[in-house]
């Protein structure tokens, strides 16, 4: 059973349901905190740490996504260090691996991008990590590019939450942290995967995406303009 | 049963294992044999067999060679105590039989050799609770425990005491948890009481330690692994459990083997189990064993791990106490915060309150490591300098170097300067100077070593420790570390040095658990005492230390000037 909480977010008075989370309840009230491992649907993990706010008597930073309201909390959800904070850890995703955005398949619908743009980050200064990562186009119909994911781990939620196959998971740990399908096998082998493409829909990068839709891909067809005049000559 | 003794002349006794030399009636003299992890690799099993067989050669048939767990003195092992006599016979290698020849005339009363125990700072300035039996009892034998005491406070708090009972004289004690944070013991046991638990209760004893340098849990487990089990059924009963776990790295699998046996005999006499002391309460305890991540002592992860799960951790709240394993209420100790539960409980809280600083109550086990003479485990009364921790206990450096730091808590601790070693040891002071108290590592450092260079190694650690799920700590860490590479191979600026400090503010207040938050400390500690140190690497290509590869650079503030401008183009990007 829920009971009704009250509590401020931003100098606001705001009235919520004990199983609701700050995040929630700020969205509700139109105030917005920035996510990426976030999504309304699956269950939150807080790894992300986009959304860390100030509450009032918490010695740390809490995420939004996983704090539960409580009676007379008081939260700031954007302060001069926490904006800077949320630039840092933006920065830190794209040194993290290869985001060049000028050739990946989600640009301009990218939730990276997106934070970035919000926070206008417009370089960042420190050396970028870019390890020589994998690609596993296996599949017969999407492509998993460890280049560009950032381990917010929504395709594994929802495909283990929503789809119930649980064909993602996490292997290896801190920077050698990967996604894996099934026991480290090749995507396009999978036993689990039903080809849903659900993952594909919950990626915030280009790290999982439709065959089709990469730079190198939309390639023009010129060899097909001599058989048009030839045709054309012909006819006329 | 007996029979006759290999020398066909007076009985040996025969247990239901091959049994250790003990005479028939009282012995005059004990050898107490180290058999914990650190003596054991320089062959004190062998060293057993030696001088079992050369005490019978002699025929001294009231001398009892026994088994025991840590000495303490781990720097001079295979380490032999006679307590009799008040001797520790020091470096007994059985490759040496001199050594052996010269213990055995002693403990035939011919002459006095080995270091008098009573004299000796090393000894003398410990107090011993959670240690108190560890060389004393021989670790796989229970009945040794039972014979000095053990199981009384158990037995004491199911029959005379009501659990809130319990929970009220470790309160009284003033016992603070023993795995780093001191959060106060009796306030989370009376937490866990007070949650509502339809499916039951867990304790759960986090014996994951693994901090570089660090050696306390595993000495208790595999010293007295039985007072870790009544702290546990002690908690138990208080809180309303009747499962417990204890989560063993699998990198002490001496420590393992001596706590499943010592499960294994709890249960044969009616200690653990079904109607424990002819009580209704019962309690089981089993050894769930790590598979080598440091972040596992974290408790979420901890929790995830013993599910079956991958170790990360949750964000908390909600906290293990009315959230933990399989979501019940679960309570989580060290295994030094349940090895003080018995004697709390046998000779009451107020006994252990007396023992301590203002807020600090009772004694600290310390793995004293690094450049000081007498490396090993001790244990000492919250309150006692970190001088005489270092020069007496410790006997100062060795090989007569300089003092130049030691470094308490780990990878999420911090390095102290000479200069505050006349601080008392509690949890408030040490959080005070920037470092922590920690699980109980203590690396003592001289002259030799780069402050640099130890905070880089720590971030080392931190980086391959790092689970990956958090974005801070995964990445943090790693860039943080090729910052302080930077430092130490001469690459730096003092931009980077900047960016450096604004990396570990953010990873500290960021990351989602202890791991990532305390990864900075290090780095933190070492610029607020030792910043010169930083600046003569940057500034004048100099490792005070000698330690660092620094090329010869050109003359101070040159390179600067010079590479200030290049700095944010080399390095930079766009996204």
């Amino acid at each position: 059973m829920s009971e009704v909480r009250t509590l401020v977010i931003d100098g606001k008075d705001v009235a919520a349901t004990s199983d609701q989370t700050v995040l929630s309840a700020a969205e509700e009230n139109g105030i917005h905190i920035p996510t990426l491992c976030h999504l309304e649907g699956l269950s939150d993990v807080g790894a992300c740490r986009l959304c860390v706010v100030e509450v009032e008597g918490s010695p740390k930073l809490l995420a939004a996504c996983a704090t539960r309201v409580e009676e007379g909390m008081k939260v700031t959800t954007s302060s001069e260090r926490l904006v800077a904070y949320r630039r840092n850890i933006v920065e830190l995703f794209f040194v993290e691996r290869n985001h060049i955005c000028a050739v990946c398949v989600a640009n301009n619908h990218c939730q990276l991008q997106d934070q970035a743009r919000d926070l206008q980050l417009t370089h960042f200064e420190l050396p970028p990590l870019h390890p020589e990562l994998t690609v596993d186009a296996t599949h017969e119909r999407f492509v998993l590019d460890q280049n560009r994911c950032i381990l917010c781990t929504r395709c594994v939620r929802v495909c283990d939450e929503i789809e119930g196959a649980h064909t993602w998971d996490i292997q290896g740990r801190g920077a050698n942290a990967r996604l894996v399908c099934d026991l480290g096998t090749p995507w396009g082998s999978s036993t689990t995967c039903t080809s849903c493409g659900k993952c594909v829909q919950v990626c915030p990068t280009g790290a999982l995406f439709e065959k089709g839709r990469t730079v190198a891909e939309a390639k023009s067809r010129r060899p097909y303009l001599p058989y048009l005049v030839k045709a054309k000559r012909q006819g006329s | 049963m007996s029979t006759d003794g290999p020398d066909g002349s007076a009985p040996v006794r025969h247990g239901r294992q091959p049994e250790p030399l003990i005479p028939d009636g009282p012995a005059r003299a004990s050898a107490n044999v180290c058999q914990a992890a650190g003596c054991l690799s320089m062959g004190s099993d062998q060293l057993f067999e030696t001088l079992r067989a050369a005490v019978l050669a002699r025929g001294l048939h009231d001398v009892a060679v026994r088994r025991v767990g840590c000495l303490g003195l781990c720097a001079a092992g295979p380490l032999v105590e006679v307590p009799e006599q008040g001797r520790l016979f020091e470096r007994v290698h059985p490759g040496e039989p001199k050594r052996t020849e010269d213990l055995v005339s002693s403990l035939a009363g011919e002459t006095v050799a080995g270091r008098s125990v009573a004299a000796d700072p090393f000894f003398s300035h410990q107090v011993k609770v959670v240690l108190e039996r560890c060389g004393t009892v021989d670790p796989e034998r229970l009945e040794d425990y039972v014979a000095t005491g053990g199981y009384e406070g158990l037995s004491k708090a199911l029959t005379s005491m009501t659990p809130e009972e319990v929970i009220a004289e470790v309160v009284r004690s003033g016992l603070r948890g023993r795995g780093g944070a001191g959060y106060p013991t009796g306030l989370m046991w009376r937490t866990v009481a007070k949650a509502e638990a339809p499916e039951g209760k867990y304790v759960v004893c986090n014996a994951d330690e693994g901090d570089p340098g660090a050696f306390m849990d595993r000495s208790v487990l595999e010293s007295c692994p039985q007072q870790v089990l009544e702290g546990m059924a002690i908690a138990g009963y208080a809180v309303g459990a009747h499962r417990g776990y204890v989560y063993v790295r699998a990198e002490y699998p001496l420590a393992v083997k001596r706590l499943s046996s010592a499960i294994r005999q709890a249960e044969r006499d009616g200690h653990l189990g079904p109607e424990i002391a002819g009580t209704r309460f019962n309690f089981q305890v089993e050894v769930r064993i790590g598979a080598g991540a440091f972040v596992c002592g974290e408790e979420t992860a901890l929790i995830a791990s013993i599910q079956g799960g991958r170790g990360t951790p949750k964000p908390r709240p909600p906290y293990p106490a009315s959230s933990g394993l399989w979501g019940c209420p679960t309570l989580i100790n060290n295994v030094e915060t349940f090895a003080n539960i018995p004697s709390v409980i046998s000779r009451g809280g107020d006994w252990l309150n007396t023992i301590g600083t203002e807020r600090s109550k009772g004694t600290k086990v310390f793995a004293l490591t690094g450049a000081v003479t007498n490396t090993g485990l001790i244990e000492v009364p919250m309150g006692l300098t970190l001088r005489q921790i270092v020069f007496e206990i410790g006997g100062g450096l060795a090989e007569g170097r300089k003092f130049k730091a030691v470094q308490t808590g780990g990878p999420s601790g911090g390095c102290i300067p000479e200069s505050l070693l006349d601080m008392a040891v509690d949890y408030e002071t040490l959080a005070a100077a920037g470092s922590i108290m920690g699980s109980g590592g203590m690396i003592v450092m001289d002259d030799r070593t780069c402050m640099v260079d130890v905070a880089k190694f720590f971030m080392d650690f931190c980086r391959e420790e790092s689970c990956g799920k958090c974005l801070p700590c995964r990445v943090g860490t790693e860039e943080m570390y090729r910052l302080l590479d930077r430092v130490t191979t001469g690459m730096a600026t003092r931009s980077h040095l900047a960016q450096l400090e604004d990396l570990a503010a953010m990873v500290r207040a960021t990351s989602l658990c202890g791991l990532g938050q305390g990864a900075p400390n290090p780095v933190f500690s070492t610029l607020r005492y030792f910043r010169g140190e930083y600046l003569a690497h940057i500034d004048d290509h100099v490792c005070q230390a000698g330690v660092c590869p620094v090329p010869a650079g050109p003359p101070a503030g040159a390179t600067e000037a010079a590479l200030a401008g290049t700095a944010t183009v080399s390095s930079g990007g766009r996204p």
